[in-house]
């Protein structure tokens, strides 16, 4: 089987957009809402979500056959937390501002359903390489949508985007104002609700009933 | 002990877990469909969290800060520490329940497992964590072991609080007429945005006396009135 067989790329595909982790599965909600006022650190928290997820599927997938049943969850809960630990050191260590303005949301990403979801539903029944690639998926897709969230809350909550400005100053002048709400929890709420009704009105199987 | 409420009451209100620091939204999603099931989880999430955020506390306190074991610094292992604590916890008391109190544990049974990866118990443990250094005046400084616990009560009553709420509100919305590609998830969304929006109101709540004096007060209020003016409310 090569390595970007069919079905390996499926694996990868799918979770980006058909099976969404956040707009279909509706997992990992609670990041993608918290992280999102600013454009930096959506993009740190959606990369580090994508690099714990392909590490920990990987692992996973290699240990799937020696893990009993019965105490799996603390096994995963184990294995994500260490790679929590890890990355949060290293964005400690390098991008510190970043880290500071995530607060208790990297450590969050322990308790991030879509890790726990992709690690029981994916990697405890295939190969470590289609599992990295599912992981990569899902950790994409899932970055996805915080960017999309985070640009729209940005440029409207305070008229910028990574920190530069982007709305013309004359526009302020004419009487153009930010929006501070969309600063605020409820506005994320929204942002997210219109993203599903997009998707869901383009594609027809996703609506219930 | 003035402290001790005004912790609870903050946490329970102004920081609520749901509608301020959106966490525990996966399980809040879905698990609301029926309001005796929500009860019935927001029970559960109130009973963990009082176990297991003063048991962090205690950790945090005694193990991993600067002086902990052996003059360590140990604080980097705080993740997998609070994960394993939440996880045995949470097995402990699924065995104690089903033994003790079979008639709670065919009510909560479903739930329990489920708790161990509600980031809302690990969140609290986490801002517990963060809320150690603040300023003893701070009202949401945690700054002995009973604070810890009003902590935990709060924030478990506020989540409970926000999921039975929101599941009132969806058991009423079966009977309306929703756009179709709105249905479920989408409306879910809009609905917890709008309470989240009504929960705003409470940050407006002054629940600790601040040593303020008079004129400064005074002050605050122009300010407020200013800003008021300004967006031409």
């Amino acid at each position: 089987m090569g390595l970007f067989s069919k079905k390996n790329t499926e694996a990868f595909k799918t979770p980006l957009l058909k099976e969404n982790p956040v707009t279909v599965q509706v997992l990992g909600i609670c990041s993608a809402l918290a992280v999102t006022n600013k454009l930096e650190p959506a993009i740190v928290m959606g990369l580090s979500v994508t690099v714990i997820i392909a590490m920990a599927n990987v692992i996973i997938s290699l240990i799937r056959n020696t893990i009993p049943n019965r105490i799996r969850i603390i096994v995963q809960l184990v294995v994500v937390a260490a790679l929590v630990t890890l990355v949060s050191e290293i964005l400690k260590a390098f991008v510190y501002d970043v880290s500071v303005q995530l607060s208790v949301y990297i450590g969050l990403i322990i308790t991030n359903c879509i890790l726990m979801g992709r690690l029981e539903a994916f990697a405890m029944q295939n190969k470590p390489w289609p599992s990295f690639l599912d992981g990569i998926g899902s950790g994409l897709g899932y970055a996805m949508i915080l960017i999309v969230v985070a640009i729209f809350r940005e440029l409207l909550g305070s008229g910028t985007l990574l920190g530069m400005q982007v709305v013309p100053d004359f526009l302020y002048a004419a009487g153009y104002k930010n929006n501070g709400l969309m600063l605020m929890a409820p506005a994320a709420f929204f942002i997210i609700a219109c993203i599903i009704w997009f998707q869901r009105s383009k594609d027809k199987n996703l609506q219930e009933k | 002990m003035e402290h001790f409420i005004d912790l609870l009451v903050r946490s329970v209100f102004v920081d609520n877990m749901v509608f301020a620091f959106f966490l525990g939204m996966c399980s809040f999603l879905a698990v609301s469909k029926s309001v005796k099931t929500a009860v019935g989880l927001g029970i559960a999430v109130v009973f963990v969290q009082l176990i297991t955020l003063p048991v962090n506390y205690l950790l945090q306190t005694g193990v991993l800060a600067a002086n902990g074991i052996a003059g360590v610094d140990l604080t980097f292992l705080a993740f997998i520490l609070f994960i394993a604590v939440i996880a045995g916890i949470v097995q402990l008391v699924e065995m104690i329940v089903e033994r003790y109190a079979p008639a709670l544990y065919s009510q909560l049974g479903i739930f329990l497992p489920l708790i161990a990866v509600n980031c809302a118990i690990m969140g609290g443990s986490l801002f517990m964590q963060q809320r150690i250094g603040l300023p003893a005046e701070n009202s949401q400084a945690i700054t002995c072991f009973a604070d810890s616990v009003a902590f935990a009560i709060g924030s478990g009553l506020g989540w409970m609080l926000a999921i039975v709420l929101f599941a009132a509100i969806r058991e009423k919305m079966e009977y309306c007429n929703v756009p179709k590609p709105l249905r479920g998830l989408g409306i879910a969304f809009i609905t917890v945005g709008l309470m989240a929006m009504a929960f705003m109101c409470f940050s407006g709540v002054k629940v600790d006396k601040e040593e303020k004096t008079p004129t400064e007060q005074v002050q605050n209020v122009a300010v407020v009135q200013e800003d008021v003016a300004d967006n031409g409310i």
